[in-house]
């Protein structure tokens, strides 16, 4: 007993280091995905996914289908109004800390359904940490978002509590005031030359 | 031309307009809106026709504002390999609204359904009227009627905050689940808790 004590008391079996540091590791490294895929991004996202890609790599080896064990919400396809309120109860579900991935361009700005039944972004619904472009984006592109998010993750810090605080919806029952959402949903590119017809 | 015109206008008379065929060949019929019932009756039912399946319903509005909105019924006869468009013309400035072929094809409900929501045309003695791809507090309006603007009438703040406000376990009654008819063969917990509506109400408690 004597010979195995003094071994450990000369090993290297402790360390030192910014309790952020080990909290944002452990966070980053460890990023149950939730998907919510409407749309053909939802099989790009599989793919990431699936063997080839393996986004387990990166810590996402469980898919939490479950909101309540998920840490990233991950829209995967354009979001119709009817819809909005689904991904927002899904996002009220999910526990602290979570993080948002806005994948591709549907999700991030309607793409090119600027019409009648399409949300013209999803940040005008749940707030958004990456966006991730393309139509749909490849798989390395989304694996790109993931390691973007690892490093906004690894940059947090538990000195910043409020960067955990539930953001409720106002009175109204929006995330932000409305001139910002008309702002943000404002056409651009070809759809300014769509005219509406009437 | 399918023969099935020749047959139609032999027995229901001036209740048959003209008959064209489409682009992929297709008969086109058009049918006074107030014969539609019986002509389609008299479609599924008689056995030269046996128009027995209802592919398809759904309408078309014209760019041309004098054009008259139609509503489109495709029919198969699954015995005879046979198909057939019928066609009903709706005045758009007037009230828009035909009756349901509901009671004879059970699948037009849906259909039926869809054509309310996106045009706004009424189906006399429908079952089930309700909109079927818009939620029901859809407020504006009916997107495929030419009139319609392509980002919708409201601003989209008022968009997103009326999508936000909706209610997203509104959308499917017990009749869309196929509960209702099933009702006495679920387990008696079950059917309990559909009692207390925890989802939906079931038709027949009032």
């Amino acid at each position: 007993m004597k010979h195995v004590s003094k071994e450990i008391s000369g090993s290297p079996n402790w360390l030192v280091t910014r309790f952020d540091h080990l909290i944002n590791w452990a966070r980053a490294n460890s990023l149950w995905p939730m998907p919510f895929g409407t749309a053909c991004c939802a099989i790009e996202f599989m793919a990431t996914a699936a063997s080839r890609y393996d986004f387990a790599r990166f810590g996402m080896e469980r898919q939490a289908f479950s909101p309540r064990q998920a840490d990233v919400l991950i829209c995967a396809g354009r979001l119709p109004f009817k819809l909005a309120p689904v991904i927002r109860r899904v996002y009220d579900q999910m526990p602290q800390p979570k993080w948002v991935i806005s994948m591709g361009a549907c999700a991030s700005t309607g793409g090119i359904f600027d019409n009648y039944a399409m949300v013209q972004g999803i940040d005008t619904v749940v707030p958004v940490d990456v966006y991730v472009p393309g139509c749909p984006p490849r798989p390395e592109g989304l694996l790109y978002g993931v390691l973007m998010l690892h490093k906004k993750i690894k940059g947090e810090s538990l000195a910043l509590p409020a960067l955990r605080d539930e953001q409720p919806l106002d009175a109204k029952g929006l995330r932000m005031p409305p001139d910002e959402i008309d702002e943000i949903s404002e056409p651009f590119g070809n759809s300014v030359h769509q005219f509406r017809s009437s | 031309m399918n023969p099935s015109v020749d047959a139609l206008r032999t027995t229901f008379g001036d209740a048959i307009g003209r008959a064209e065929a489409a682009r992929d060949g297709e008969t086109i019929a058009f049918v006074r809106p107030d014969r539609l019932t019986d002509v389609m009756r008299w479609l599924r039912d008689t056995p030269g026709q046996a128009y027995d399946y209802l592919v398809d319903v759904t309408a078309v509005e014209y760019r041309d504002r004098e054009r008259a909105l139609e509503v489109v019924y495709f029919l198969r006869s699954l015995e005879r390999h046979a198909d057939l468009r019928v066609k009903v013309e709706l005045d758009p400035r007037g009230e828009l609204a035909v009756d349901s072929v509901t009671p004879l094809w059970a699948g037009a409900n849906w259909l039926e359904r869809e054509v309310y929501d996106m045009f706004g045309v009424t189906f006399r003695g429908h079952p089930d009227l309700r909109r079927i791809l818009m939620w029901e507090t859809y407020a504006e309006g009916y997107p495929l009627r030419k009139d319609f603007p392509l980002r919708g009438r409201f601003s989209r703040a008022e968009q997103v905050r009326q999508a936000l406000n909706a209610n997203p376990e509104a959308h499917y009654s017990l009749e869309e689940l196929s509960i209702a008819e099933a009702f006495d063969e679920v387990p008696a917990e079950m059917r309990e808790r559909l009692r207390r509506g925890e989802r939906g109400k079931l038709p027949f408690d009032e």
